[in-house]
C-alpha cells in the first residue's frame, strides 16, 4: 500500500454566520489555505474529494456538481461523501485511499458546512415513518445517552462543565475557533441555561459557517513538500444499525471496534501512552470521558476521572482537543475533518499556540448518526 | 492494479411507483440476493458502500435507516456517497486496490415517484445563478438536445429510433419499466413535452434499487464461475455552469473512457446511463463507438431510471450479462447531474 502524506491544511475562520463568502467562497478560503500551505495551485490536484452533512442543512441537492467550478475540479474526478456527522472523517479516508491505492498523486478533500444558511435543528429533526421523532435536534437525541453513562459511571454532576470549560480555554488559543469565552468559567457554563437535561448551554457545541481542506501525497512527493508533512498511519471506518433493542448507544460497539482497528494498523498496544494528542468528536461536553472509554484510554467507567484529574488539559498527558474541538467550532460537515486535520497539525509541529510539544502521533476521531457511525485517524510524525 | 471483478448483481423490477416499501425494504431484498447469489453473508464483505440522495426522500438521513436493510451487526466498514451507485462501485474498487480486503458490496436505492422528480433535480443547480431561474431537469435536457439539433448533428428523427430501439431491447428485461418498440413515423406527430424532446425522448420516473458484489483476484474465481473483471474504470466532472460548456460534446465521457481504457478494441455492447435519448448520440460519439456496437441490451434509462440506482444498474447489467456469456468485453457507464455533467467509464471482461 503506497504511503499517505498530508502536505496542506487549511481551514476557514468559524463564525455563526460569514455572510462575506458564498458557499464556493467558503470552501476556496480553505482550500486556497491548503494549497498555499503545501505550495501548490489547483492545477496540481488529480481529485477532490469533498464532504458535508445532510443536503437539507443548505437545501442544496449534491452540492459537489456546482462546487466544481469553484474547486477547479473541471477534467478531474469529484466524489461527494455523506455518512452523517463522521462524515468529515470519512471524507479524508475516502481520499487518502485513492493515494493508498496509488491511483492519484495529489488528492485535495474538503469539508464544509454553512450552516446559517438554513436551520439545523429543523434538518435533524426528521418525521420518519415507523421510528420515534427527533423532536429536539442532536441535543434531544443524546441527552438520554448521557443520562445513562452517568448512572452507570457514578460520575459527579460537574464533569461536563469541566470539558466546556476547558476546551473553551483551549479555543482562546486556536485563531480560526468560532466560541471565543474569554471569561468562561465553571460558575458560569453551571449557571447558562438547562436545554436538554444534563446538558446546559454551555455544554453544547456552536452552530457554525465553516471549512477545511487537506492536500495528500503519495511518498514521492510528500519528500519533496516544503514543509514537514503528517503520514497517515492508520485509517478506519465503522457503522451499525441505529435502532435495536439491547444496542448499547452509550458505549458502542462500532467506536470500539473502529479504534480496535486503527490501532492494530498503526501497531499501538497502549493508546493512553502511544498516542501524545487526540482530537476527538465532542459536541455535548460529556462525550469526552465517554468517547476516552469507548476509545480505550481507560477501562469502562473511568473516563470522568481523567478529565477531573486534569488528564486531558493542555498540560496533561493526554491532551484531548487543545483546538478547542466541536465545544468551539462547530461547522457539522467539516467538524470531523477539522478533528483530523488538527491531528495532522500537531504531528506537524504547526499548530501554533495550541500546539502540543513534541507531539509524534496523534488521533483524529468522529461520529454521527445516533453514536452510530466512526472515523478515525491516526497520524504520525514519522513514516510508517 | 489488482485484479477486481463484479460476481454478483441483483435489481428490483421497476416500477413507477412503489408504495410499498421504504428505503430499508428496498434495499434488504436486493442486498439479500446479490449476497446470496454467490453464498456470501453481510459477514464475509470486507467494505460496504452505498449511494442515495435526501433529496428524493425529501428528508435527511435516508441512507441510515436503508443501512438497516444490510443488518450491519456486528458492526461493518462502511461509507456512502450522495451520488448514483456507480460512484460508490468506484470507491468500493478504490478500496479493495488498497490490498487489505477482498470483498465489497455496493447497493443504491432511489424512489423517484415521491416528489416531482422535475422539480427536485431543479435544487442539484447552482443555488446563486440558475436554481432561482427554475429551469427543470427535461428543460435542461431540451436545452442540450437543441444544441444537437441546431449543430446538425442529429434530427428528431434519430432521437425517435434511439427511444423506440431502447424500449425494443427492454422487452427482454423483467426488470425494465417502459417495454415494446413504438412506429417512429407515429411517435413523430406528437405534441413535444419540452421541444425539441417529445415525451418517448424523456426516461420514465421509476423507484428501484440494486446492489453488486465485488470481489479481488482468487476469490472472485472462488465465489463466481465467470467474474467480470473490471479492466478499468474512471469518473470526470466538467464545470456545472452551463454556459462554461459545449451541451453538443461530453469531453468528461471521452476522459473517463481514456482513463478506463476503454478507446480502441471490441466491445460487445454497451450499457449506457444516457435518460434522455439525444444523450446516447452524445455518449455514442464521445466514446467512439463503432456503428454495430449493440446500444442498451438492457433497454438502458429510457426503458427504467431510477435515479441514483440507474448507473450502477448499467455495470451490474453489463457484468452479469457477460456472466452469463453475452459477450467478451462490455462497457458500463453512469452520469451525474445537469446535461450529462459528471461521468463515469467502467471497463468489464470475462476470461
Amino acid at each position: 500500500m503506497e504511503p499517505c502524506a498530508i502536505v496542506g491544511i487549511g481551514q476557514t475562520h468559524h463564525r455563526a454566520k460569514r455572510e462575506d463568502v458564498s458557499i464556493p467562497g467558503l470552501l476556496r478560503e480553505a482550500a486556497l489555505r491548503a494549497l498555499a500551505d503545501a505550495e501548490l495551485t489547483f492545477r496540481d490536484i488529480d481529485a477532490v474529494v469533498v464532504g458535508t452533512a445532510p443536503d437539507m442543512f443548505e437545501g442544496i441537492m449534491m452540492p459537489e456538481l456546482f462546487l466544481a467550478d469553484a474547486l477547479g475540479a473541471a477534467g478531474k474526478p469529484i466524489t461527494r461523501v455523506h455518512t452523517a456527522g463522521s462524515v468529515g472523517g470519512s471524507t479524508a479516508l475516502i481520499a487518502a485511499d485513492l493515494v493508498h491505492a496509488g491511483i492519484h498523486a495529489r488528492v485535495l478533500t474538503l469539508a464544509f458546512e454553512k450552516q446559517s444558511e438554513s436551520d439545523a435543528m429543523w434538518a435533524l429533526s426528521p418525521r420518519i415513518p415507523f421510528q420515534p421523532q427527533l423532536v429536539a435536534g442532536a441535543g434531544g437525541y443524546f441527552a438520554p445517552l448521557i443520562r445513562g453513562y452517568i448512572r452507570r459511571s457514578g460520575a459527579p454532576g460537574h464533569i461536563g462543565h469541566l470539558v466546556a470549560v476547558k476546551d473553551r480555554k483551549n479555543a482562546l488559543l486556536n485563531p480560526f475557533a468560532h466560541l471565543r469565552i474569554k471569561d468562561i468559567s465553571l460558575e458560569t457554563v453551571e449557571k447558562s441555561p438547562m436545554l436538554w437535561d444534563p446538558i446546559r448551554y454551555l455544554d453544547t457545541c456552536p452552530s457554525s459557517d465553516g471549512a477545511v481542506a487537506m492536500v495528500l501525497t503519495n511518498e514521492a512527493l510528500a519528500q519533496k513538500a516544503p514543509k514537514p508533512p503528517a503520514w497517515v498511519h492508520a485509517g478506519a471506518m465503522r457503522s451499525e444499525p441505529v435502532l435495536f433493542s439491547g444496542r448499547d448507544q452509550v458505549n458502542p460497539r462500532a467506536g470500539i471496534e473502529c479504534a480496535k482497528a486503527v490501532y492494530a494498523e498503526a501497531r499501538i498496544t497502549n493508546p493512553r501512552q502511544e498516542i501524545d494528542v487526540a482530537e476527538i468528536y465532542v459536541p455535548f461536553s460529556w462525550f469526552e470521558p465517554m468517547w476516552l472509554e469507548n476509545l480505550g484510554f481507560c477501562a469502562t467507567g473511568e473516563g470522568f476521572k481523567l478529565t477531573e484529574a486534569g488528564v486531558t488539559a493542555m498540560g496533561g498527558d493526554l491532551p484531548v482537543n487543545p483546538s478547542g474541538g466541536v465545544l468551539a467550532t462547530n461547522p457539522i460537515g467539516a467538524s470531523g475533518m477539522l478533528r483530523f486535520a488538527e491531528a495532522a497539525l500537531q504531528v506537524r509541529g504547526d499548530a501554533g499556540k495550541h500546539q502540543i510539544d513534541g507531539a509524534k502521533r496523534a488521533l483524529g476521531h468522529a461520529y454521527g448518526g445516533g453514536s452510530q457511525f466512526f472515523a478515525m485517524w491516526i497520524v504520525g510524525k514519522e513514516k510508517p | 492494479m489488482r485484479d477486481v471483478a463484479v460476481i454478483s448483481f441483483a435489481q428490483l423490477p421497476n416500477v413507477r411507483r412503489d408504495t410499498e416499501r421504504e428505503e430499508t425494504e428496498l434495499v434488504q431484498p436486493v442486498v439479500t440476493e446479490a449476497l446470496g447469489a454467490v453464498g456470501l453473508t453481510i459477514a464475509d464483505i470486507g467494505f460496504t458502500v452505498s449511494g442515495s440522495a435526501d433529496f428524493l426522500l425529501g428528508r435527511p438521513f435516508s441512507f441510515v435507516s436503508a443501512l438497516d436493510g444490510v443488518g450491519p451487526w456486528p458492526p461493518i466498514s462502511e461509507s456512502h456517497v450522495e451520488m448514483d451507485g456507480a460512484f460508490a462501485l468506484y470507491e468500493a474498487w478504490v478500496h479493495l486496490q488498497r490490498g487489505d480486503v477482498d470483498t465489497a458490496l455496493i447497493y443504491a436505492y432511489g424512489k423517484s415517484s415521491l416528489g416531482s422528480l422535475r422539480d427536485v433535480l431543479v435544487q442539484q443547480l447552482d443555488p446563486y445563478y440558475v436554481a432561482p431561474l427554475g429551469p427543470d431537469s427535461v428543460s435542461l435536457a431540451a436545452l442540450q438536445a437543441r444544441c444537437l439539433l441546431d449543430r446538425g448533428r442529429c434530427t428528431e428523427r434519430d432521437m425517435a429510433e434511439v427511444a423506440a430501439q431502447n424500449r425494443a431491447n427492454a422487452v427482454n428485461n423483467p426488470f425494465a419499466q417502459l417495454k415494446g418498440g413504438f412506429d417512429v413515423n407515429a411517435a413523430l406527430s406528437e405534441p413535444y413535452l419540452v421541444a425539441p424532446l417529445r415525451k418517448h425522448d424523456c426516461p420514465p420516473i421509476s423507484d428501484g434499487a440494486s446492489a453488486v458484489v465485488l470481489a479481488a483476484g482468487d476469490r472472485a474465481k472462488k465465489q463466481c464461475q465467470r467474474p467480470a473483471w473490471i479492466r478499468g474504470i474512471d469518473h470526470r466532472t466538467e464545470p456545472h455552469s452551463l454556459g462554461a460548456r459545449d451541451l453538443a460534446e461530453s469531453p468528461s465521457t471521452e476522459l473517463a473512457a481514456r482513463k478506463a481504457g476503454a478507446l480502441g478494441g471490441s466491445l460487445d455492447f454497451v450499457e449506457l446511463h444516457a435518460p434522455f435519448s439525444h444523450q446516447e448520440l452524445i455518449l455514442r460519439r464521445a466514446l467512439g463507438l463503432a456503428p454495430e456496437v449493440r446500444v442498451n441490451p438492457s433497454g438502458g434509462a429510457l426503458a427504467a431510471n431510477p435515479v441514483m440506482v440507474c448507473g450502477l444498474s448499467r455495470i451490474g447489467e453489463a457484468a452479469s450479462r457477460l456472466s452469463r456469456g453475452e459477450g467478451r468485453r462490455a462497457l458500463a457507464h453512469a452520469t451525474s447531474g445537469p446535461c450529462l455533467q459528471q461521468n463515469l467509464v467502467c471497463v468489464l471482461e470475462v476470461d
